[in-house]
């Protein structure tokens, strides 16, 4: 069926989705961190090393889905490890990540070695296009369980932030350790957990790269989406549904410069591959203001200190 | 600061003994290479991993090969950047190792790190894959071998525009230098060859491993309506497994992709450096002096072509097949004119030839006349 023009459309559509997910786990895993007033760079790591585990796993127990659970856990204990180094006196927290993020990824190639070859079972898609005829948009819609799972994580996460009990602990710790401490709370455990939790959807986010789209262990797999996370949670402001929508426009963006030139625009394809940066600088200046600090920002991140 | 880092003595006891470990390894390595003396001592250094399903993989099968040779010891380090390390790569191999032959084998490695290293160790032979070597300007004991691959991916094109139904073909291509032109030209003659309304759509995805951005490339392909599909990246396992979920054909690169889309791979078009590197290792016990420059394709072995699927019609393999036998006796020549390029500039007269061999298809920054797609970025 031809298509033409409207291929692009379908494009940045399967694209915010097929892109998106990963980002969405990461971002909130990040989001969740941030909150509890600790910036994790080591997502990037964390990424590539729940890639690693998940493909790993799934290729030897032939269930991806455990294979995602172990990926999750992995993600986990490089949170964890990230967030009990920070834990001491005088450690920064981004000087941390970035030994995490060369640690994780340095271990999961290390690790990897072996798997890059074999092909692991991949995580089943859930037809959702059933409706259309359209074949093109059929595969579009084509959704994995996990990015339902990930709408649903940033739904749970926007309202346990705002309505518990434990949301609050969080934010107070966030917004100023000492505050937290007067009121008793267990600063440093807090945030061991919450780093923790953030490394958990870190790492499912992986397995969703190695396990379903693009479906793969390589060495360049990542190429940086953990980082571009990290940046993804200051253009939602802190918020998980913001992150939930970031990550969907940062998906279609990245399907932009491949789907422009099959229809046909084939120059400039450096200037569309760079466009989810282009975006994210133009909102940067377009919301900084001299006179009042970004909105959302927890209080305790180093990097507003 | 509030503290100076001080070393203790216990830091320098626990340094003394990691140093005394390591200069153990270093003894067991001499011993291993006194064992293998006698041997012909080859060293291959690899840009990405040795087992990628592309081109790392493509030569580091080469170099199992020659490996199984009891008179040869071959040793290799992958994952070498095109860096300052790998003139450390080199020179410890030929200190460490004793290597009497090198081939690094990625594109970057040969202008400044070879020509830098090689006149420092003259009685060693320096043997770059890719075709940047020039008699007389570079160092005498360097020399490049590279294979006409090109040949390859316009049989895989015949296979490809035979199979088609809609007549469209998609490639999936990292920079359009000389060698990925060339692969789409061919590919894009070969299917013209036998059905000259096929076009080749061709996304350039700008790096040679992006691995979401060759399965975004080959969706949208898809989208439009091809339904085989090539690539030329570094590692084309996430084209061909992305083909195969979308349901349709594709053919490979670098090296047998058929395990990853058992379904839908049609042929490919291989390397078999296994053969270039049995070769030099013959001569090079043999004394005989090794030539500078290696090249060639079906008919020299240096390249090949995936078995058929099973699907591939009689019709279409026949039409390969006679395609194939043709570069086989040397009689084949790809750019004979009139050839127009796909902004309707004649590029090859009439009357004109090129054949295999001329250094003016290397240079090569058109498109032919079928393909949609553009060279400039």
């Amino acid at each position: 069926m031809e298509i033409g023009w409207w291929g692009v459309l379908i494009a940045v559509l399967g694209g915010a989705i097929r892109i998106g997910t990963p980002f969405l786990f990461v971002s909130l895993g990040e989001c969740l961190t941030e909150k509890s007033g600790r910036i994790n760079l080591g997502l990037e790591g964390t990424l590539v090393m729940g890639a690693m585990t998940g493909y790993a796993v799934s290729l030897h127990s032939g269930s991806p889905w455990l294979g995602v659970l172990c990926a999750g856990l992995a993600g986990m204990v490089l949170g964890a490890l990230h967030s009990w180094l920070c834990s001491f006196q005088r450690v920064n927290d981004i000087a941390v990540g970035i030994a995490m993020m060369l640690f994780g990824t340095g271990l999961a190639f290390f690790l990897g070695k072996p798997y890059i070859q074999p092909s692991a079972p991949r995580l089943p898609s859930i037809d959702l296009g059933g409706w259309s005829d359209i074949p093109q948009l059929q595969a579009a819609l084509q959704i994995n369980a996990l990015f339902l799972m990930g709408i649903v994580v940033a739904i749970a996460l926007a309202w346990m932030l705002k309505n518990t009990a434990w949301g609050l602990k969080v934010r107070v710790v966030g917004e100023s350790a000492d505050a937290a401490r007067a009121l008793g709370l267990p600063v440093d455990r807090i945030r061991i957990l919450s780093t923790a939790q953030g490394g958990f959807l870190a790492g499912i986010g992986g397995s969703y790269l190695s396990l379903y789209y693009p479906f793969n262990w390589s060495e360049g797999l990542s190429s940086g989406q953990g980082l571009m996370a990290v940046a993804l949670v200051i253009f939602a402001r802190w918020h998980p549904i913001g992150c939930l929508w970031v990550s969907l426009l940062w998906g279609g963006a990245a399907a932009l410069g491949p789907s422009l030139q099959s229809v046909g625009i084939t120059g400039g394809y450096y200037i569309f591959n760079a466009i989810p940066y282009i975006m994210t600088l133009a909102v940067m200046i377009i919301t900084c203001s001299p006179r009042r600090t970004l909105v959302g920002v927890p209080h305790e991140l180093t990097v507003t200190r | 600061m509030a503290a100076s880092p001080k070393l203790t003595r216990r830091q320098l006891l626990k340094g003394t003994a990691a140093a005394g470990a390591l200069g153990m390894l270093g003894g067991l390595r001499w011993t291993d290479q006194a064992w293998a003396a006698g041997k012909v001592k080859m060293g291959f250094i690899f840009v990405g991993p040795r087992d990628d399903y592309g081109y790392n993989q493509a030569h580091f099968e080469g170099k199992s090969a020659v490996a199984k040779l009891d008179w040869v010891k071959a040793f290799d380090e992958e994952k070498v950047p095109e860096t300052i390390e790998v003139q450390k790569t080199m020179e410890s191999m030929v200190k460490l190792d004793g290597a009497q032959v090198l081939f690094p084998t990625s594109f970057g490695y040969f202008d400044p790190h070879i020509l830098k290293v090689a006149p420092q160790y003259p009685t060693i032979q320096f043997l770059h894959c890719g075709g940047l070597y020039q008699e007389g300007k570079h160092p005498k004991n360097a020399g490049s071998y590279f294979g006409y691959i090109d040949e390859s991916q316009y049989i895989a094109g015949i296979v490809a525009g035979g199979m088609s139904k809609s007549g469209k073909l998609g490639f999936v291509a990292a920079k359009p230098i000389p060698q990925v032109l060339r692969n789409i030209n061919n590919y894009t003659l070969g299917a013209r060859s036998i059905r000259p309304n096929c076009t080749t759509n061709v996304i350039f995805t700008g790096g040679w491993s992006l691995p979401v951005r060759e399965a975004e490339a080959t969706n949208s392909l898809v989208d439009q309506g091809i339904d085989v599909i090539t690539c030329h990246v570094d590692s084309p396992k996430v084209v061909m497994t992305t083909a195969e979920k979308r349901g349709i054909y594709c053919t490979g690169y670098h090296c047998n992709q058929s395990k990853l889309a058992p379904k839908g791979y049609l042929t490919g078009a291989e390397w078999n450096w296994a053969k270039v590197y049995m070769d030099y290792a013959d001569m090079i016990r043999k004394g005989q002096p090794v030539p500078h420059l290696v090249r060639g394709g079906l008919k020299e072995g240096i390249v090949k072509v995936s078995d058929y699927n099973q699907v591939v019609t009689e019709a279409v393999r026949k039409q390969a097949d006679a395609a194939k036998d043709k570069f086989m006796s040397g009689g084949m020549v790809v750019y004979k004119g009139p050839i127009k390029d796909n902004t309707g500039r004649v590029v090859i007269a009439a009357g004109t030839e090129h054949v295999q061999t001329d250094m003016w298809l290397e240079s090569m920054d058109w498109l032919v006349e079928g393909v949609i797609g553009s060279t400039k970025s």
